[in-house]
């Protein structure tokens, strides 16, 4: 069953989604989508450092953007920081990372394939490797939730109840590395934050509590995954974008749905 | 009973910048004690201090073995789009039980608020929330930081109206950064006025009267209390220069 592409492609999919969804909630209830973009940005400079120093593009990308995420915290406290600095970051971290790749020698890269993701080409090495970090990001993710959601609403309220939310703050730090990294084989570094913050989003209008929209955010982002899949095959459309199309799509019609209640 | 929490010679950095310097302050079990003094003053410094959450950067804190510290922040603002009921609220960070929920809110006044989403409550009912919240941990001390910033003024006496009855209730040691002077001052057990140092405390009459308090404050807020004359003798020493007239 694994033989097939599309069955990888598939369960890929599926594992970037679930993991990032719950995750991508945290990144839009502490409104750290800059921050997203920013760290997955930094990704592309992680696959440059890779194949310069023959590393697995996974290790790469996790090392990167974990330093760019670290380095993001230090920045901006809670991951709320300046606008413009977290622009600035996000952009540069880009345009490092491309002028990186294109100074490696005897490497033909296809570039593009890390901006928007390759899914069709996920191996069983790839799948291994996607649902290993996905499943550590769920695991960090549901361990930790109480504590980073007290966090979240506020840090000095966290402390007086004995929660750290500087080390919740690291712990999202590394999810997000992770998800980063898994994740950019599916939809490329410009489309890793879309698949965090889009499926949250989405789900936000038909959720009352905070767990019951992560798990919404997962089925959407599963959806997403799963149908994008489809519709690329069936379009011929590069996949990465299709399944972020997608949820902006779901994205669209749960606020409509919202607004027409009143 | 000893004191709960003791500074000694405390000092502040915020930002790398010293806002409170050399505080010397002890809270005993069961007193109200209200922080006044002008912005940037280091009232929120002093508190976020004591809950642990600005490490000192000269002087040191006791607090009491096992303390049990209920906290009300200044402000929360809970992104729209979390969503958030008041009971889910209150079980942060650990789970309790609608039992102890529905007490809480009891206790703090708005017993009926479990199943409203937190970003859809009035002010005082939010603020209610979150004394309720810092309820639950069964407090020696509760803290409030400006608790009744965006209340108006029936609302903030309101909530002071409350805070008594908890106390009264609970016996629990009341400290409290606030701005309404007139409804503070008068519920205060003892009131501590901050600029940068402690300029002077005691006793709200006492504090009222006081040279430093009315060139902070101006002499307004004297009405509401029973006043009496007292002479307030107070040097700064050299290296501790702050016009007490800037803030009129």
């Amino acid at each position: 069953m694994l033989d097939d592409f599309l069955v990888r492609a598939a369960l890929a999919g599926l594992g970037v989604a679930i993991a990032a969804a719950p995750l991508g909630c945290f990144v839009v209830w502490r409104r750290m989508a800059y921050f997203g973009d920013a760290t997955s940005h930094a990704a592309i400079l992680g696959v440059a450092l890779a194949l310069a120093i023959d590393l697995p593009i996974f290790g790469g990308v996790l090392v990167i953007a974990l330093l760019m995420a670290l380095l993001l915290s230090l920045l901006t406290g809670r991951g709320v920081g300046s606008d413009a600095l977290l622009g600035v970051l996000a952009h540069a971290a880009l345009a490092f990372g491309l002028v990186a790749v294109s100074f490696l020698p005897n490497v033909r890269v296809d570039l593009l394939s890390y901006l928007v993701g390759d899914i069709l080409a996920v191996s069983k090495g790839d799948l291994l490797i996607i649902w290993g970090g996905a499943l550590a990001v769920l695991g960090l993710v549901a361990w930790r939730w109480s504590a980073l959601l007290s966090s979240t609403l506020s840090p000095d309220m966290a402390r007086a109840s004995d929660v750290d939310p500087k080390r919740e703050q690291l712990v999202l730090t590394l999810a997000l590395a992770i998800t980063v990294a898994v994740a950019i084989k599916v939809v490329g570094a410009l489309l890793i934050a879309a698949l965090l913050i889009i499926p949250a989003a989405a789900a936000r209008p038909l959720a009352r509590a905070p767990e019951t929209m992560a798990v919404i955010a997962a089925l959407i982002g599963a959806a997403s995954a799963l149908g994008g899949l489809l519709v690329s095959f069936a379009l011929d459309t590069p996949t990465g974008p299709t399944i972020v199309s997608l949820a902006a799509v779901i994205f669209a019609s749960t606020q409509t749905m919202r607004a027409l209640q009143g | 009973m000893s004191a709960l929490l003791r500074t000694s010679d405390l000092s502040l950095a915020y930002q790398g910048r010293t806002v409170l310097r050399g505080v010397n302050f002890t809270l005993n079990p069961g007193e109200i004690v209200t922080i006044v003094g002008p912005n940037g003053s280091g009232k929120s410094s002093l508190l976020r201090a004591l809950i642990g959450a600005l490490p000192p950067a000269r002087g040191k804190i006791t607090r009491k073995r096992g303390l049990k510290i209920g906290y009300v922040p200044q402000c929360l603002v809970i992104d729209p789009t979390l969503p958030l009921t008041v009971g889910r609220f209150l079980n942060l960070p650990r789970r309790i039980g609608a039992a102890q929920v529905a007490e809480a809110l009891q206790e703090a006044g708005v017993p009926d608020l479990a199943d409203h989403q937190m970003t859809a409550l009035s002010g005082g009912q939010f603020q209610r929330v979150l004394l309720a919240r810092a309820l639950l941990s069964a407090p020696e001390l509760l803290i409030l930081d400006e608790a009744t910033q965006g209340l108006d003024q029936p609302g903030a006496a309101g909530f002071y109206r409350q805070i008594e009855a908890v106390r009264r209730q609970k016996g629990c040691a009341v400290l409290m950064v606030s701005h309404d002077l007139h409804v503070v001052m008068a519920a205060s057990d003892r009131v501590l006025c901050l600029n940068g140092h402690i300029c002077c405390e005691g006793t709200p009459e006492i504090v009222a009267s006081a040279p430093e308090y009315r060139a902070l404050f101006g002499t307004g807020t004297q009405g509401a209390l029973a006043l009496y004359r007292h002479e307030h003798s107070h040097s700064h020493g050299p290296d501790c220069d702050h016009s007490h007239e800037a803030a009129e």
